[in-house]
């Protein structure tokens, strides 16, 4: 075991899957000489070579729709979106195309891609390198939906997203890229999709979170620790299809939730965490079911006090748990 | 660059184009033609009937089809087909039944289980993709399927059908664009019938042709008569020829009238005018077909009788049999979301 950075363990994960299965191959825009804006493909085509590792045109309708093209006609590529801010172009290969083929063909047809992009805000990115787009992914049956938090998670995941036969949506919150370290397996491994993970045992209350806010809610419940307050971290790592079975096991036993996540309040995940709670487990809680979400603003302000108005913190997290823990 | 009022090959698709047509093919262009007009008039009829929910109608489209088709390798290229191609359907190898299935929405529809409208989806047996009505999706995902064959080194054509309309999204510059760099091996045939809906080609873009086009993107472009099926095969032919040794995509216009309005639902004497419509009689291919075969003396008037007479006894046979067929079961409906489910 070594210990490695989220991006360390997503470039390893696309590097591994490559040198083992000639299907899969990688395109998106500055990938190959610039290696991706974050690295993510740095130094594969050098080992590779240019057939492989594709620089497309600045144009991402066309780089979700060649990947759904070269999946349909029997390869697997993982398509890199810059940034997820610049996704909207491709919305309609994605969501419209790709999501409906395998339905629209009565299963005669498929689509094994893997559609990456970094997301979400807390590096200064303002309107458009800052966005969160998980649910509108996540909303649409047919599409996996993936948002890993650590680097174990994020190999295995990814791993296990190449191997998929349908279109997988990964999420890569890129304010983890290099701050979260974490030990990762030298040997090959896949994490199963779909299966959420409890990040830490608690007693008093369950958080449902994801992404940069697993680790944002871990310290945050360090915060409370001293009070008297404990906290189960459960992270979704897949937000489509939902593991409804690990928060309400671990909701059924704390018998209060907290859902924290850095998209959007109205409609989010939390929504449908809260709603599964409210009608799976209603005589288990001892307290309404409460979120703490992205405002329902459109965009992260550019200057740092805007930003950090509309960012999670562990100090906010901490503020709602001991809110909950109150009630 | 050729322009749409001059309707023509270049001398260079000419050489090109290897291939021969002999009057075998000929008549059996001229076969499946035939039978396309009377089911496209039997789906018609259905309609009006109310039986069949939607008819977009292939009529005036049918000579480009079929040359389309006869003029590359059915065993081994892509399809990527759009909504308005019963011709080219048949010249694949799908059936009257098959395709009345599809129209009447009944059980084992072969390309969608009657999921989708009629003619969408995919087919088992021939490598025909018809997915999408957002109008040009086909096309960069047209441009993947050519990447994938380029990088395993085989020598398959994809031929990826869009309209007029189509042209003016943006997928249709991006696919080839990207296509024109790889070099990848797609015949992208448009078939311009002049109308988006109602809006005129006027309306759609400030030059003669989508054809003109194709230099933009490193590739050749070319405009043909629609309703001559030599100069289609031809153009086609040596397009697919290209594609295929290695040489990157053409563009291939073919000029056609939509003898129909848009679809079942539109109404096109709102948009064109009487003398428009016509006019576009004259452009009718099957007329233009007989009168090629009957120079070439390859159509005798009972010849001519005994296909008509033949295609009709078909298409009532079809049409009796997808009628006794039941709507598919409501059951399997949640199949086919993901992988395992």
């Amino acid at each position: 075991m070594a210990v490695k950075t989220v991006i360390e363990a997503v470039r390893e994960a696309m590097r591994e899957e490559m040198r083992k299965d000639p299907r899969v191959f990688v395109l998106g825009e500055d990938i190959a000489e610039r290696g991706g804006v974050f690295l993510a493909t740095d130094g594969f085509l050098k080992e590779f070579g240019p057939a492989r590792v594709i620089d497309t045109p600045l144009a991402e309708s066309s780089i979700a729709g060649i990947a759904i093209g070269a999946a349909v006609n029997g390869l697997r590529p993982i398509a890199e979106i810059e940034f997820a801010d610049f996704v909207w172009p491709a919305m309609n290969q994605i969501v419209g195309e790709a999501a409906r083929i395998r339905y629209g063909t009565n299963g005669t047809k498929f689509v094994p891609m893997v559609v990456r992009m970094p997301y979400g805000g807390g590096v200064r990115g303002g309107l458009y390198h800052s966005q969160t787009i998980d649910v509108v992914f996540a909303h649409q049956p047919g599409l996996v939906v993936i948002a890993p938090s650590t680097p174990y998670d994020a190999k295995g995941l990814l791993k296990a997203a190449i191997r998929s036969d349908d279109p997988v949506i990964f999420l890569e919150h890129k304010r983890t890229y290099r701050l979260v370290r974490g030990e990762v397996p030298d040997e090959d491994y896949v994490v199963t999709i779909g299966e959420a993970d409890v990040k830490r045992k608690g007693d008093d209350m369950t958080i449902v979170t994801y992404g940069l806010a697993v680790h944002y809610s871990l310290e945050a419940a360090e915060l409370v620790k001293d009070e008297g307050i404990s906290v189960e971290v459960v992270d979704l790592r897949t937000l489509a299809p939902l593991d409804r079975t690990t928060f309400l096991e671990s909701v059924r036993r704390t018998s209060k939730a907290l859902v924290v996540h850095e998209d959007y309040h109205t409609y989010g995940v939390g929504a449908e965490v809260a709603a599964t709670i409210a009608q799976e487990a209603f005589h288990d809680l001892d307290a309404p079911v409460t979120r703490l979400a992205g405002p329902d603003v459109p965009a992260m302000g550019f200057a740092p006090t805007l930003e950090a108005e509309f960012m999670l913190s562990p100090e906010k997290i901490a503020t709602a748990i001991r809110e909950l823990a109150a009630y | 660059m050729p322009t749409r009022r001059k309707p023509h090959t270049t001398t260079a698709a000419r050489q090109a184009g290897a291939g021969i047509i002999t009057s075998r093919d000929l008549l059996e262009m001229y076969r499946v033609m035939v039978m396309s007009r009377v089911l496209d008039e039997r789906i018609w009829l259905l309609n009006r009937q109310g039986k069949a929910a939607i008819v977009a109608s292939a009529q005036g489209h049918e000579a480009a089809q079929v040359a389309c088709v006869w003029a590359t390798d059915r065993a081994r290229d892509h399809y990527l087909i759009y909504y308005r191609e019963l011709t080219t359907l048949l010249a694949l190898g799908l059936t009257p039944l098959d395709l009345l299935k599809g129209f009447l929405a009944r059980d084992g529809e072969p390309l969608s289980g009657a999921r989708q409208f009629p003619t969408h989806g995919a087919h088992r047996g021939v490598d025909v993709f018809s997915f999408s009505n957002v109008v040009g999706t086909q096309l960069p995902q047209a441009a993947g399927v050519a990447l994938a064959d380029k990088m395993r080194g085989e020598a398959k054509v994809t031929v990826v059908y869009f309209g007029d309309g189509a042209a003016s999204q943006g997928d249709c510059h991006e696919a080839m664009n990207f296509a024109g760099i790889h070099r990848l091996p797609v015949v992208f045939f448009c078939e311009n019938n002049r109308y988006a809906i109602s809006v005129p080609l006027s309306k759609q873009m400030a030059i003669e042709g989508v054809a003109e086009r194709a230099a933009g993107y490193g590739m050749p472009g070319v405009t043909v008569d629609g309703t001559d099926v030599v100069a289609v095969y031809e153009a086609v032919r040596a397009a697919a020829e290209r594609a295929r040794n290695g040489h990157g995509p053409s563009l291939v216009e073919v000029m056609v009238e939509r003898l129909f309005p848009h679809t079942s639902d539109d109404d096109h004497t709102r948009y064109r005018t009487a003398e428009d419509i016509k006019g576009m009689r004259e452009k009718d291919p099957i007329p233009i077909m007989e009168a090629l075969l009957g120079r070439q003396r390859l159509l005798s008037t009972e010849a001519r009788e005994a296909i008509w007479a033949e295609a009709k006894r078909t298409v009532n046979v079809a049409t009796e049999e997808a009628e006794a067929t039941p709507f598919p079961s409501a059951r399997e409906f949640r199949a086919h979301v993901f992988a395992d489910a």
